[in-house]
């Protein structure tokens, strides 16, 4: 039998859901009948509009779409104006103030604190600039990833990009896709190290040559949620660029037909990758969904790939100064869990006009990237007050942490996230000291088995869990090492489960301090992890206390918001009017 | 009226009635079951897999670990909370911090 959720989206979905909403907007959140929430919240997510959490009620996330993190000209003064003006919820954040920008491992942005009664005049302004929040969440296509410099690198096989575009224009707001059974997640890579990250998508297009023409092999199924990571796996499919938007047409209709639309949780393609395997996914995207000759696979170039590889070699973060075929250069800013302030994002935005071409691009790494600087222009944006909080030459613990959501508006996380992680990375660089061979160290904090954070593929993987200390419950966090992509990728082991929170930060040193001690000559901590067995990992990781300090040690989630100076979930304003003055509740 | 129950957002919380009631990542403590070796299983919840009505009691299968053990699965039906009066639909939530004996209930029809 169909789920309920299937049965709201039979009712209303797609498009049409936006009428309903600007009219909602238009009422007032009073407006949407009580017992209507579930199903219009979730309708609401195809325009991009996620109800945050419980004590939050009458906020929402909003996530733009920007296909391949491009930022065109113009548009990033818009987003910081609008985080601005529109995302300033009834308490502040202790790190990042009242106002931010999330940049997310899917090279989109996130703001919060959202109220229905501004979306049509936010809706205006993106438009304005050919922005839009159109399938950001929901069960269709989402925001297309890639190479993020692609078609402006040095080191690309093929420019991806206008792959990306075509794709994007294809299937956004296209009906016939708009109803998929879940979310339907495509990478396109272009480039010689693989930081597409095809390897976790629902449908990747990676380079490859066939008769002396560089296009992409096709790999179908990856993701990494709920305890059930999965890679793309390969299904014997090469295409030339201009097809590519074919078997995207295929691929997804065959899942819109064939995904599980009874059980949600059954429902990603990965898991009818597990029932039919590659070969039949392949005969009934032939014989069912494309009306052309598939062709085999071609040659890949995954032996070249570098990205998050373990290897500790070629640009392929994209933080730092790069130059352009162009001549010019781009440069990659690191910014710490993806969370840059609203006054910084407007900031930036200026530097890019000045120095650059005014393009911005986002990074899977949750990072920013100024495009087309020419090199006379380079001293002067580096010497720019603004890069001293988001380096282009930032400490590899800076440099390799990534956080999601997290307790602060999540309603699915365990744990408090990215303001922890923000602790973690400053106490680590004050604190510890990999070898000098090891510039990229990842360590990825996901606040759930979502995985939002993407920890399966980080050097340390962090991932929320409760303990009890001393008999009172405490978040912790499982530890898994080893994990990362390449030419090889494989997930991490989870070697050390339910850490206290203030015991993590402890056990990365002392982890990296028997790294140093007992590591070959040159030998990777990727390689390091890959040569022990999960046994003797644990015994090399040993959390213990030290001088940081964790506040947020208590249930994070039964607060209404963790840093509010009366967190208490009855002192919740929510849910508000459009002026965040609190209705009466229904109690 | 019918209470109306369901699972939302990838199983992070409870609607029952159109209200949010019951969220993941409490600490459950775990009575008779064979979830795990322990006497009395330390569970979080991380994920509500299905729910049901056993009038008048709300239920759920619920996904997630045992932090005493390590041991992790999905539970047996666990009353979550209760709706007496079906008429005026209002939900009291059990003490999860109490002791639950999960079992064979739901007799009414679970959904997602």
């Amino acid at each position: 039998m169909p789920s309920k959720v299937e049965g709201w989206k039979d009712e209303a979905y797609g498009n049409e859901v936006r009428e309903h909403l600007l009219e909602f907007a238009e009422q007032g959140w009073d407006a949407i009948p009580a017992d209507e929430h579930d199903a219009w919240f979730e309708r609401f997510k195809w325009w991009g509009l996620y109800h945050q959490r419980s004590g939050q009620e009458s906020y929402f996330m909003m996530r733009i779409g920007t296909p391949n993190g491009v930022i065109e000209p113009g548009q990033l003064e818009v987003i910081g104006e609008i985080a601005m003006e529109y995302a300033q919820g009834p308490a502040s954040n202790p790190e990042f103030g009242d106002a931010y920008c999330d940049w997310t491992t899917r090279q989109s942005i996130q703001l919060h604190w959202i109220k229905l009664e501004d979306i049509p005049d936010i809706f205006e302004k993106l438009e304005s600039v050919g922005l839009s929040t159109q399938q950001a969440c929901g069960d269709s296509w989402r925001n297309i990833v890639g190479c993020p410099v692609a078609g402006k690198d040095k080191h690309e096989h093929v420019d991806a990009w206008p792959v990306a575009q075509e794709l994007h224009e294809t299937f956004k707001g296209n009906d016939d896709y708009a109803n998929l059974p879940r979310k339907w997640k495509v990478a396109i890579t272009g480039c010689d190290e693989g930081c597409g990250q095809g390897d976790i998508n629902d449908l990747a297009f990676e380079p490859a040559e066939k008769h002396g023409e560089v296009g992409f092999n096709v790999r179908v199924g990856g993701g990494l949620s709920r305890k059930e990571a999965r890679l793309a796996r390969d299904i014997d499919v090469w295409v030339p660029a201009d097809r590519a938007a074919d078997v995207a047409h295929g691929m997804s209709a065959l899942f819109r037909e064939y995904g599980d639309r009874d059980d949600r949780f059954n429902a990603r393609i990965k898991f009818l990758m597990d029932e039919w395997g590659p070969e039949k996914m392949r005969q009934v995207l032939q014989d069912e969904f494309v009306d052309f000759e598939l062709e085999t696979a071609g040659d890949d170039m995954r032996d070249e790939y570098t990205y998050n590889s373990g290897g500790n070699e070629g640009h392929d973060d994209h933080v730092g100064i790069n130059e352009q075929p162009d001549g010019n250069y781009y440069v990659g800013l690191n910014v710490l869990v993806g969370r840059m302030g609203a006054e910084d994002t407007l900031e930036l935005a200026e530097l890019a006009d000045e120095y650059g071409s005014g393009e911005v691009r986002l990074t899977q790494r949750q990072n920013v990237i100024i495009m087309d600087v020419p090199e006379e222009n380079l001293g002067d944006l580096t010497s720019e007050p603004l890069l001293e909080d988001y380096s282009p030459n930032p400490s590899p613990f800076m440099r390799g942490s990534i956080a999601c959501t997290g307790t602060e508006y999540c309603s699915l996380s365990i744990v408090e996230t990215k303001n922890r992680q923000v602790r973690y990375a400053r106490w680590l660089t004050d604190n510890v000291e990999l070898p000098a061979d090891h510039e990229d160290f990842h360590i990825h904090l996901s606040g759930c088995t979502a995985s939002c954070a993407q920890p399966q593929i980080a050097d340390v993987s962090l991932r929320g869990m409760k303990t009890r200390k001393d008999g009172e419950p405490v978040e912790a966090l499982d530890i898994g090492l080893g994990g990362g992509l390449g030419e090889d990728p494989r997930f991490a082991d989870w070697v050390e489960m339910r850490v206290p929170a203030d015991e993590v930060p402890g056990a990365i040193r002392n982890l990296v301090n028997n790294f140093k001690r007992l590591r070959a000559e040159g030998e990777t901590f990727r390689d390091f992890v890959e040569a022990r067995d999960e046994e003797t990992l644990a015994d090399l990781v040993e959390p213990e206390e030290t001088d940081y300090h964790d506040p947020y040690m208590h249930n994070t989630k039964m607060t209404w918001y963790p840093y509010a100076e009366d967190d208490d979930m009855q002192s919740s304003p929510a849910p508000t009017d459009g002026n965040g003055q609190p209705l009466p509740s229904d109690d | 009226m019918t209470t109306d129950v369901h699972q939302l957002d990838d199983g992070a919380w409870i609607s029952v009635n159109g209200s949010r009631e019951v969220n993941v990542s409490d600490l459950w403590r775990l009575a008779q079951t064979d979830f795990c070796g322990c006497e009395m299983a330390d569970f979080l919840a991380e994920g509500f897999v299905k729910v049901g009505v056993d009038y008048p009691n709300i239920e759920a299968r619920i996904a997630g670990q045992c932090i005493a053990c390590g041991e992790h699965g999905v539970t047996d039906w666990l009353t979550v909370g209760r709706v007496v009066d079906p008429d005026s639909g209002e939900f009291y939530g059990v003490v999860h911090e109490s002791v639950h004996f999960p079992g064979k209930h739901a007799r009414n029809g679970a959904s997602e």
